[in-house]
């Protein structure tokens, strides 16, 4: 169809006039053509102003258009609801840009086109392919702006930044919340700010190659289009590096940033005829947008406060929980120092014997802590007057150890026991603390005068304050200006509380929608309340919280948060008046018991804080390295401070920073595991194989636990089996273009690493079967395999063009029986190898089982001693429990060496559930093999008081939504705690560090 | 299995009234009323709103699948309302087996229960594999008899009224004419012994009523729908799909739920097939028989369809299973397993390349047997037009919107283009 049918007009159609409109997430673009020449184009932020914006640019376009009439089209996620309303034509934006290029460059084979909140990537050669990002998804504008914020640096520098850096860090790319795991601990440990910067990058172009692109080769011309492609020159050089592209073959027109608007334009001439009554003139249509009804999609809840008096005397009610104050310049006597180094934020208190706040700081980090800290001590020893004398100090949070190392703080101590001394002194009889921080939302119970159950966020829940306070400055308001708008909001908005990716696009949907800033403000901070609420504490009723609540955190400062709380629950809280700063005043309050502590015993009564004098000439300098240590080659940010004192971080376990404290004989079932499965077979091809070849098996999800079964199988019928190894990051990256659906949980998606790793050591052939059921250990209602590990190997065949390249062997097996084995076996290879005889695969199935109970009962006998050791030497047992494939180093994290390193033996599910029957009232359908143990080893763990289970969730895992509530439900109903950990392609050791000292501090 | 439930007993049977929460309405309409013939007070919940996902998400835990938060959701909001008095209604879930999650919905509804403060609430799961015992409901075979016929003819009334919607000319008159049929049928359905003579006639009678009401002349951009069954088929799981696409002058065909039995029957003959020495042949014939009689039923409804002549009627099952052949294995089964691209390449081998393939975010069957199978489908036939769509109480619908407007200007393209080669 030729793009301008209006050509037919009398009129010359190269004078025809056209307009587009593209209005995205972000920003509003306008492009007017004449003919086919581009005569003008304009974009600008609209913060969400959309109509007024709009009307705004078009009264703009007047000095290019007069009273001339033109054919209009608007288009852009944001212009949908505009367009219907106001009855202007509307073009998807994939499709708009398609136009565009068609028509504007011929022999470009790909477009990627990164907007403010999606993606996209057009394929013009080989049949036409348009394609947005998914609902979970990192990579855009938004993305980078939010990463931006985090490194607490405009875009712009952001993208001078990294075109100076030196290195890349793997960074989560699949989602904002995820990448900001990875990057939080990276500015912790001093990583420089460029590496980071194009480290963010690199997560867009993975996102987009990997994502988008899901095994579509993008070659050929590239053409890169939108905003943040057109002005961040170092994400365009990570895209072109990446995709090898030369220099003629990518792709930066001038009209990047205006695309989708000329799309528009070219449209509208497809659509509106020539009819002048038809067309628009810059009047018509604002007046045609000015009168838009934009139909409302988003719900409303009752506002907050009816009338000013109900806030008056919430806040009086609120006044009430104050601590005493006085001026550091004034006092005399002994001092001490609490340093709380969050993840984003850095928080100092000093306290006087009277428990008086002599001076805080609260801030953020800015990417070096221990820049802040050593400022602000400066200033502290500037105000202190002769008289004032440090006698203790101590440090909590994130930056512990580094801050410890650094300025000789007396004490650490963990989080929770910070929170709970800073707690009691506003209420003594407090039962439950809620503590909402930036980043993190921790609630713990407190019992008998000891911190008790500890929730802790997931990842993709964080739904925090620093979201709120983004939001207020991307509406140019401070976060207290934010706050207070919402406490009179006539009709709070529903956001939901999925996750700040999805709040986003919720609180985008509903400005469109019309909700004002206050109803906005209003509805984030009850969005905040629920999520922590339902989502973390997963409670049915206040009683569930506790009686005497302490809130506190940084994000209840703000009026309208705390009041949604306390609507929610329907019950008064204390919300002390240092909120933010509990885990400083707490540690300052430590520190002050402890140095009592050591008077009482006669001991010196002084700090070992760094002195004014050594303070004077205190350096810092960090680089990076990899440890060579363990498989899990750790990233080490090398600290190093006056002297050459070190300090490592980074490392998960204590290896790295050569302070080898875990001592080899303390039992560890996952690596004892990890050691016999890698025993079992090569895992690269030998000089001497069987006389049928190599077979290559995929170590992870369900090969895991049967790779004894299949190693001593394969090998009696002649084959020589051949193993993937252990998972690495690598082996992640190596595979991921392939991965069809991003929300799939780890190990599956690791999956496609080992495969391309086996494709290329060129084995014979590749094994992993369909198996809808796994063993049979009858003690469940049924023992089948969850549908990823079943059938896997379905997604692999169809989205794997490697595996063309070999023999892909996938056939329907069931393990619940040696003869039903033998039979589906027998059925796979009698067509392949025609001398087989049956008896071969008959023994090769009964050798296969020999060995596999082999190892079970090695791993069960391993459990047992493990417990028996523990027990000689009064050692606490931890089950890490899971599935067999999260002993793997890399989808496990390590966390079974940290948790060694805290002092536990740690067994696995697997190693001690036959010591537990299951229990009677598993209130779920117990229906999966792997999963029934969970439930045995929780029964286990209730039985014997030195035992505590910490239970392993892949992100994504659809069964463990039922598992974990029913496991949690066995524990706590026999008076256990529960500790999950969700685990992902991030690993926040950080986080996982904080849940197991807590823990261990409990028991 | 945990056998600690409360049953149904027989006096409830009198005192209580049973909730069912809404799938597919013009079939759990005609279910509803066979119900009712049987003697058992029933409401069935058509209620929708942000409120229910709220709900659910209260009492669920909020990594289930979104269509476990909203039908538990939605019934503990009917519960909580006030309309109903809790202690006298009982709560019916549809229920299918084997490895996927949603096997667990009964346990996570009563889980639910308990933690509202209603454990007292019986909740009966209808299920083809009756292994509780409810006294005051009989699973018995003539019941799934009728419900059966309520399957075929809802289907049968949900493919016309696809196909005569976006084209009527009295806007409501194919929504009207299925409100008709539905009194008319229940009657019938009541009786002890269908007669299936009968069951034929009204076959024609549907099909030359539905061809009676005036139409435009034109031809639509035909959008297929698959997916999980629950965001598949119910509008408060899909935000309104089907309505969305049609309003945007779509005309949306939905494979219907026959297929999804046909499917589950089918797993019992190849399960004997590809396991014989852990399953019976007892079973295998079983199903073998069943699996005929439902071809055999498919075929008749087919055969009306054509005789009628002016609506494209389903394809025989036997096709669409012959189409999956080199795609995926047929003891691929949890969730909606190989059905979910069979259904994708029926739709394709149909004329109908534009698909919507729906899925709860993070399902795990889909993303082998949906999101899995697009690259090979799509390479296998160029001209495929399948945006996948996930649903969760957060997403934004603006966002989904978006997306299908994307396949929908392709799917015009298509169109336009054939119009012009013609």
């Amino acid at each position: 169809m030729p793009l301008n049918q209006n050509a037919t007009s009398a009129r010359n159609p190269n004078e025809l006039l056209s307009l587009g409109a593209d209005v995205g997430s972000t920003t509003a673009k306008i492009a007017v053509l004449r003919g086919d020449e581009i005569i003008y184009t304009t974009y600008e932020r609209h913060y969400s102003l959309i109509r007024e914006t709009l009307v705004k640019m078009l009264e703009d376009a007047r000095s290019v258009l007069g009273d001339a009439p033109f054919s209009a089209a608007i288009s852009g996620s944001a212009g949908l609801g505009l367009a219907e309303g106001a009855g202007i034509p509307f073009v998807q934006e994939v499709w708009a840009t398609g136009e565009v290029v068609k028509k504007l460059d011929h022999d470009v084979a790909s477009v990627i086109e990164l907007g403010g909140e999606d993606a996209k990537i057009i394929f013009f050669k080989g049949g036409t392919d348009e394609r947005m990002n998914g609902t979970c998804a990192g990579g855009t504008g938004a993305f980078i702006d939010q990463m931006a914020s985090l490194l607490d640096v405009t875009p712009d520098e952001l993208d001078e930044l990294a075109l100076r850096h030196k290195k890349i860090y793997p960074i989560a790319s699949r989602c904002g919340v995820f990448a900001k795991s990875d990057v939080q601990p990276l500015l912790n440990q001093g990583a420089s700010k460029e590496d980071i910067a194009a480290s963010v990058y690199q997560a867009v172009v993975n996102q987009t190659v990997a994502g988008l692109a899901q095994g579509r080769k993008i070659e050929g011309r590239v053409m890169f289009l939108g905003g943040p492609l057109s002005f961040c020159k170092g994400l365009r050089e990570r895209f072109v590096e990446t995709l090898h592209l030369s220099e003629e073959n990518a792709v930066f027109p001038d009209y990047a940033r205006n695309a989708v608007s000329l799309g528009a334009a070219l449209y509208s001439r497809r659509v509106m005829t020539i009819d002048p009554k038809e067309l628009c003139t810059i009047d018509s249509m604002i007046e045609k947008i000015q009168n838009a009804k934009i139909r409302a999609t988003s719900s409303r809840t009752a506002p907050l406060f009816h009338n000013r008096e109900e806030y008056e005397t919430f806040s009086a009610r609120h006044a009430k929980a104050s601590v005493p104050r006085a001026d550091l310049g004034s006092y005399r006597g002994r001092a001490y120092l609490g340093i709380d180094c969050g993840s984003t934020t850095t928080k100092l208190a000093v306290v006087g014997e009277n428990r008086e706040l002599l001076y805080t700081y609260y801030a953020s980090n800015r990417g070096n802590p221990v820049e802040i800290v050593r400022s602000e001590l400066e200033k502290i020893y500037a105000l202190c007057p002769e008289g004032v004398t440090f006698s203790g100090s101590a440090v909590t949070g994130y930056g512990e150890d580094l801050i410890r190392h650094a300025f000789g703080v007396d004490e650490g101590l963990v989080e929770t026991v910070a929170h709970y001394t800073a707690a009691k002194t506003f209420m003594p009889e407090v039962d439950f603390i809620l503590d909402i921080g930036g980043q993190d939302i921790k609630c713990f119970h407190i019992k008998n005068g000891a911190v008790d159950r500890i929730m802790l966020n997931e990842a993709c829940s964080s739904g925090c304050g620093s979201f709120i306070e983004t939001f207020a400055r991307s509406m140019h308001l401070t976060a207290a200006q934010f706050a207070e708008r919402a406490l009179f909001a006539e009709a709070p908005v529903n956001l939901g509380s999925r996750c700040t990716v999805f709040m986003n696009s919720q609180v985008k949907q509903s400005q469109k929608d019309g909700a004002t800033v206050e109803d906005i403000s209003a509805g984030l901070s009850l969005s905040v309340v629920k999520n922590a609420i339902y989502k973390v504490i997963r409670a049915h009723s206040p009683d569930e919280l506790g009686q005497h609540i302490v809130v506190q955190g940084g994000t209840f400062y703000n009026d309208a948060v705390l009041r949604a709380f306390e609507r929610e629950i329907g019950r008064d809280v204390v919300r002390p008046d240092i909120a933010g700063l509990m885990g400083a005043y707490g540690a300052a309050l430590y520190a002050k018991s402890r140095a009592e502590g050591r008077r009482g015993a006669g001991e010196e009564d002084r700090s070992s804080l760094i002195t004014p004098e050594a303070l004077a000439s205190f350096t810092h300098t960090s680089r990076t390295a990899t440890c060579q240590g363990c498989e899990n080659h750790c990233l080490l940010t090398i600290n190093t401070f006056p002297g050459g004192r070190r300090f490592i971080s980074g490392n998960k376990c204590e290896k790295g920073a050569g302070q080898t404290r875990v001592s080899a004989d303390v039992p560890n079932l996952h690596a004892f595991k990890r050691d016999l499965l890698l025993a079992e077979a090569p895992s690269e091809i030998p000089d001497e194989v069987g006389p049928r070849g190599t077979i290559g098996l995929p170590l992870t999800l369900g090969m895991y636990e049967l790779l004894p079964l299949w190693a001593a199988l394969f090998r009696s019928l002649g084959f020589t089996p051949v193993i993937s190894g252990m998972s690495t990051k690598e082996i992640y990256e190596r595979g991921q273009f392939s991965i069809p659906s991003d929300t799939a949980c780890y190990p599956a998606k690791i999956m496609h690493g080992h495969i391309e790793k086996l494709v290329d050591m060129g084995v014979g052939a590749i094994f992993y079967p369909r198996m809808t059921w796994n063993l049979d250990e009858h003690a469940s209602d049924n023992h089948y395999n969850c549908p990823v590990v079943a059938y896997y190997s379905e997604l692999l065949r169809g989205n794997m063009d490697s595996l063309k390249k070999t023999t892909f062997l996938y056939p329907y097996l069931s393990p619940d029986s040696e003869a039903e084995l033998a039979e589906g076996l027998w059925r796979e290879f009698r067509p392949r190898c025609r001398d087989m005889k049956k008896a071969d695969v008959r023994k090769a199935v009964r050798a296969g089982f020999e060995n596999l109970n082999r190892y079970a009962a090695a791993v069960r006998a391993e459990g047992e001693r493990a417990v028996r050791w523990a027990r000689e030497r009064h050692m606490p047992i931890m089950i890490l429990a899971g599935r067999p494939y999260h002993a793997d180093a890399e989808i496990g994290h390590g966390i079974d060496k940290l948790a060694a390193s805290l002092g536990f033996a740690v067994v696995s599910e697997d190693s001690v559930y036959h010591l537990a029957k299951t229990p009677d009232d598993v209130r779920v359908l117990n229906q999966w093999t792997y999963h029934s143990r969970l439930y045995r080893a929780a029964a286990w763990a209730v039985q014997n008081p030195d035992a505590q289970l910490v239970q392993l969730v892949s992100f994504g895992c659809g069964v463990d939504a039922i598992t974990t509530d029913e496991v949690k439900r066995i524990l706590e109903n026999g008076g256990k705690y529960y500790t999950q950990l969700k685990i992902d392609e991030i690993a926040n050791l950080g986080a996982v560090k904080i849940r197991l000292r807590s823990l261990a501090a409990v028991l | 299995m945990n056998q600690n439930y409360v049953q149904f007993t027989e006096e409830m049977k009198r005192t209580h009234t049973i909730l069912i929460p809404n799938m597919l309405p013009i079939h759990f309409r005609l279910v509803k009323r066979i119900l009712e013939n049987d003697g058992y007070k029933v409401v069935l919940l058509e209620t929708t709103g942000p409120h229910i996902a709220e709900t659910g998400q209260k009492y669920v835990h909020n990594d289930t699948c979104y269509p476990a938060i909203l039908v538990i959701g939605q019934m503990l909001d009917a519960l909580f309302s006030g309309k109903y008095d809790p202690k006298k209604c009982a709560l019916m879930l549809f229920q299918t087996g084997g490895g996927c999650r949603a096997s667990n919905y009964v346990s996570l509804m009563r889980k639910a229960l308990v933690n509202a403060g209603m454990p007292y609430v019986p909740v009966i799961p209808l299920s083809l594999a009756g292994i509780e015992k409810h006294p005051g409901f009989s699973n018995s075979i003539p019941m799934y008899y009728r419900m059966a016929y309520g399957v075929l003819y809802g289907d049968l009334m949900m493919a016309l009224a696809n196909q005569v919607r976006p084209y009527e000319k009295e806007h409501g008159a194919a929504d009207a004419l299925c409100a008709r049929w539905t009194e008319k049928l229940v009657g019938e359905l009541s009786s002890k012994a269908i007669r299936y003579g009968r069951v034929k006639k009204n076959y024609d009678a549907i099909v030359r009523d539905f061809a009676a009401i005036p139409r435009e002349k034109r031809q639509a951009v035909r959008v297929g729908i698959v997916g999980e069954i629950y965001v598949k088929f119910s509008p408060l799981g899909n935000n309104g799909l089907e309505k969305f696409l049609e309003s945007e002058g779509a005309e949306v065909v939905m494979p219907g739920l026959l297929d999804f039995f046909n499917y589950s029957v089918y797993n019992g003959i190849m399960d004997y097939k590809l396991y014989p020495k852990t399953h019976s042949r007892w079973s295998y014939l079983i199903h073998k028989t069943a699996f005929r009689f439902l071809l055999g039923k498919q075929k008749d409804m087919i055969e009306a369809i054509r005789r009628e002549g002016t609506f494209r009627p389903m394809t025989p099952f036997a096709h669409t299973l012959s189409l999956t052949k080199d795609f995926i294995g047929y003891g691929t089964k949890m969730g909606e397993g190989w059905l979910l691209s069979a259904e994708m390449l029926e739709l394709c081998d149909s004329g109908v390349p534009n698909i919507v393939c729906t899925q709860p975010f993070g399902c795990l069957p889909n993303h082998i047997c949906g999101k899995g199978m697009m690259k090979p489908i799509k390479e296998a036939i160029p001209g495929a037009n399948i945006v996948a769509i996930d649903y969760d109480p957060g997403t934004s619908a603006v966002n989904q919107e978006n997306r299908l407007k994307l396949m929908l200007s392709a799917a015009r393209e298509a169109l336009e283009e054939s119009g012009n080669q013609t």
